[in-house]
């Protein structure tokens, strides 16, 4: 056994002695005044012009790596023996010194990393602790700090990848972390001095979804001197509250409360609307995203335009006249399909822009309206879809969410008996403004009912694979609304409450919760089961399982309405794409992290507000669209933006010129030139992210993929597999 | 989810042969999701290592081959879904790259299922785990890797 040991550790150092004949280590590198990245070049190139040395560099020494081991309080001294770590850790060749400390994290624990750097003149820090997508930035800032370039610092996970998921092999993940941290200082050995990139960012935003959260967003994006581009793809700003009656708990009403904030996105100087638009394709990164709107044929100009087109007091001057001629019918969607509207339309009095739009699948193109319209000449048939550029440092994600489909849970009727309803088609029918004038009334016959059932929870927390198995959060509250407005606009009916708990979180939720008991809700707690349609009353009977009283019940009722679950817009997944943002397992747009980071993508630059990342009521959906705003912001205000200088590099001794990896690029980075008579391939650093698509083709090994070169990823997989206690 | 029934924590000892498995995996999605995996405390087998690159797109078939030459018994690559690609479209790059492998491997009489590509997303924690845990049962299954043999 020993003598394996002795002869894999002779490999290992032989190994690591032909990789840096391969690597371009700081002796053979030139440091070029205009990119200050450095680009590794062959000795016989460089030989003239002599290197130039940083703080800390490995020119004409041996790496000297510094391993700090963080035990992150017991999360990770808990899961294995820290001191065996540490003591094999003294052993790993190029190794200088080893400490380990209870946070490393912590401000001490950063202070330990500044002194060893330089009492043992490290050349290179590897931190064994969590996750690089969590602290490799602070330990890059320690890094900094005891004067080293910061990418001269490797991190090995050993929390996340290692302490945590084997809980109970303490054996097991001792020697894991035993070859982790082997392999960072592999690595670590290897790194060279990078400089990151800054690149200016357009002073301009976009917000994407002009509901209460993009809208929200855009004002507050405005109102600190940002130009904002507000993409909605509806005819109108709003959203869904809009369509709203009144908001709980306070029972403002919905349209009152909205009105005059989409009043003032309609007039601030600083936001350019874009209705009736979606976006059509998104190209660059942070600072400076181009972005292509479709503006999708409306068939009606605005005032604006037409004084543009030099027509005296023309365009869409919202007179409704076109409205009253159109002579096709079609259902309302925006009142879910309970009104009628025309081929020309708006949604609802109060649209922000007032501004008619043609339903082009619907129009028949009779003219009529052309011939209303006049002298305005605000309506123009032939119209197409328009393409606009713009150009904006970081992007917003406001696109909110759509009801999930509830006819789905066939138990309980929806779209088979008449008197079943959805939450969303009771606020309208509810609403002053909705297609009965708020009259509650029974779609069967018209009648007001006496008794109407609320089923919660309908699609929400649901494990059965037809529903969703997430709580949609607000539909416990807007119910117990619903039972107010019933119990003060429908005097003598009764509403009942189908629930599984109440779940009233917010601030004065719970009073609200007490206050409609008290108003003389009846509750039920039990899942309904099923739901039954008397086929000569068209009443119909609820079957529940009341687990209080611990008996079924069979309830017959006039109405049933369904707080059907929420579900992530149905474009989601092009959305995401377009803007290179990952979604969680629900379907809903991820955020970089779910607590201290609830805003943020993964794409640096672009931003969540609102129920697009998860169900939200209005106020959480504010907040996060005012959040959202201030992180949007910051890269704007600040002017510049660091990119990470992952970027690659062509050998150009190396390269043949063969041009495989120009067509590889995803970005069009890469082109072929000549250079002192040869054609090599050249590198537009602007537009290389930094994927490493090209290197991990290049058949000459002519790309150097900064921080990720192929000598340092060998040096590791060689770490793993040579190196070490067999 | 956490997979206790799928694995027992196996006997060690001098001489008691353990996969070696290099997992190469990207930033974005799959090194993400074994973060999470972490986070929710999602047990699987301590046998693989994991080498971070930014996108799969980066995977050279230089390193699963030195991997094996080096004496893996398993090679596991991890990526985003595809569609999925934070860099657009590395993942399907990296998945032609890795039918070539498992072309050349078997040629040169190597059992191919000891080199798989999987697709976790950041948001599959539960997934990773149960990826790492399969792998390792068929590394075990398949015993230790031949080119160690032969070396031997």
């Amino acid at each position: 056994m020993a003598e394996k040991k002795k002869a894999t550790t002779k490999k290992i150092t032989s190994k690591k002695e032909d990789i840096k004949k391969v690597a371009p280590v700081k002796e053979e590198v030139k440091k070029q005044a205009a990119a200050p990245a450095v680009k590794p070049k062959a000795t016989a190139a460089s030989a003239a012009a002599p290197a130039k040395t940083t703080v800390g560099s490995t020119t004409k020494q041996d790496a000297r790596i510094g391993v700090f081991i963080c035990h992150c309080g017991t999360n990770i001294a808990g899961s294995m023996d820290i001191s065996a770590v540490q003591e094999y850790a003294k052993t790993i060749p190029n190794v200088a010194y080893v400490d380990n400390y209870k946070y490393m994290c912590s401000m001490p624990g950063q202070a330990v990393i500044n002194k060893a750097i330089h009492d043992n003149k490290l050349t290179g820090v590897v931190v064994a602790a969590c996750s690089p997508r969590l602290h490799e930035p602070t330990f890059r800032t320690a890094t900094k700090e005891g004067g080293l370039n910061p990418f001269r610092f490797e991190m090995a996970n050993i929390r996340e990848q290692n302490a945590w998921v084997h809980m109970h092999d303490n054996v097991g993940s001792t020697d894991k972390a035993k070859d982790a941290i082997r392999i960072a200082v592999a690595k670590a050995a290897l790194l060279q001095d990078l400089f990151p990139k800054t690149v200016p960012v357009e002073k301009a935003a976009m917000v994407v979804g002009a509901g209460v959260a993009g809208m929200q967003a855009a004002l507050d994006l405005a109102a600190a001197g940002i130009k904002t581009y507000l993409v909605e793809a509806d005819t109108s700003i709003g959203g869904r509250m809009s369509q709203l009656d009144k908001t709980f708990p306070t029972l403002d009403c919905s349209q009152c409360i909205l009105t005059p904030k989409m009043v003032d996105v309609g007039r601030a100087q600083l936001i350019e609307l874009m209705t009736w638009s979606e976006v059509d394709s998104v190209e660059g990164y942070i600072g400076n995203f181009d972005v292509t709107v479709r503006k999708k044929a409306r068939g009606v100009i605005s005032m604006a335009e037409g004084e543009a087109r030099g027509i005296v007091g023309g365009g869409c001057n919202g007179c409704g006249d076109c409205e009253t001629i159109c002579p096709v019918i079609k259902p309302n969607e925006f009142e879910v399909g309970m009104k009628p509207r025309k081929a020309i339309y708006i949604n609802h009095p109060q649209v922000v822009p007032l501004l008619y739009t043609i339903d082009f699948n619907s129009c028949i193109k009779c003219g009529l309206c052309v011939t209303t319209c006049g002298e305005k000449k605000a309506i123009d048939l032939e119209a197409k879809d328009e393409l606009v550029k713009v150009k904006v440092g970081t992007v917003i994600l406001a696109t909110g969410f759509d009801i999930f489909p509830i006819e789905k849970k066939e138990e309980w009727g929806y779209k088979r008996f008449e008197n079943v309803i959805t939450s969303l088609e009771f606020e309208r029918l509810i609403c002053a403004s909705g297609p009965t004038s708020g009259h509650l009334i029974r779609p069967s016959d018209g009648e007001t009912p006496k008794r109407v059932a609320f089923v919660l929870c309908a699609g929400s927390r649901d494990n059965t694979g037809i529903g969703k198995p997430y709580c949609s959060r607000f539909c416990c509250m807007y119910s117990l609304k619903h039972c107010h407005q019933i119990i003060e606009k429908v005097p003598g009916c009764i509403p009942y409450i189908f629930y599984m708990d109440i779940r009233s979180f917010g601030k004065m939720y719970e009073e609200f919760y007490y206050r409609i008991q008290d108003e003389g809700a009846k509750f039920i707690r039990g899942r309904v089961a099923n739901i039954l349609e008397d086929p000569k009353t068209k009443n119909l009977h609820v079957m529940a399982d009341d687990t209080l009283l611990d008996r079924p019940v069979d309830m017959e009722v006039d109405l049933v309405v369904l707080a059907a679950a929420v579900q992530p817009k149905e474009d989601t997944n092009r959305t995401r794409k377009l803007f290179g943002v990952s979604c969680s397992q629900d379907g809903w747009l991820l955020e970089a992290h779910p607590k201290l980071n609830p805003c943020g993508t993964t794409t640096a630059g672009v931003f969540l507000a609102g129920v697009c990342q998860g169900p939200k009521d209005i106020p959480d959906t504010v907040a996060s669209a005012e959040g959202a705003a201030s992180a949007a912001s910051i890269p704007i205000h600040k002017g510049e933006v660091e990119l990470e200088p992952y970027f690659a590099t062509c050998i150009e001794e190396k390269c043949a010129g063969c041009g495989m990896c120009v067509n590889l690029c995803p970005y069009s980075a890469l082109a072929l030139v000549e250079k002192n008579g040869r054609t090599v391939m050249e590198v537009t650093e602007a537009k290389c992210k930094g994927c490493g698509t090209c290197g991990g083709f290049c058949p000459g090994g002519a790309i150097w993929m900064n921080h990720f070169a192929t000598p340092q990823i060998v040096a590791q997989i060689d770490a793993f597999l040579l190196g070490g206690e067999q | 989810m956490s997979a206790p029934g799928n694995f027992a924590i196996p006997e060690r000892g001098p001489g008691i042969w353990q996969p070696k498995i290099q997992g190469i995996v990207c930033n974005w999605c799959s090194y993400a999701g074994a973060d999470l995996a972490g986070g929710g405390r999602i047990q699987y087998p301590p046998d693989i290592r994991i080498v971070r690159v930014m996108c799969t797109g980066r995977l050279d078939s230089l390193f699963v081959l030195k991997a094996f030459a080096d004496g893996a018994d398993g090679v596991l690559v991890s990526g985003c879904h595809f569609g999925d690609c934070h860099y657009l479209e590395g993942n399907f790059k990296a998945a032609k790259r890795m039918f070539m492998v498992k072309r050349l491997m078997k040629s040169i009489g190597l059992d191919d299922r000891r080199f798989r590509m999987t697709f976790v997303s950041a948001s599959e924690g539960a997934k990773w785990g149960a990826v790492v845990t399969d792998v390792v049962n068929v590394i075990r299954e398949l015993g230790p890797s031949p080119i160690t043999e032969f070396k031997k």
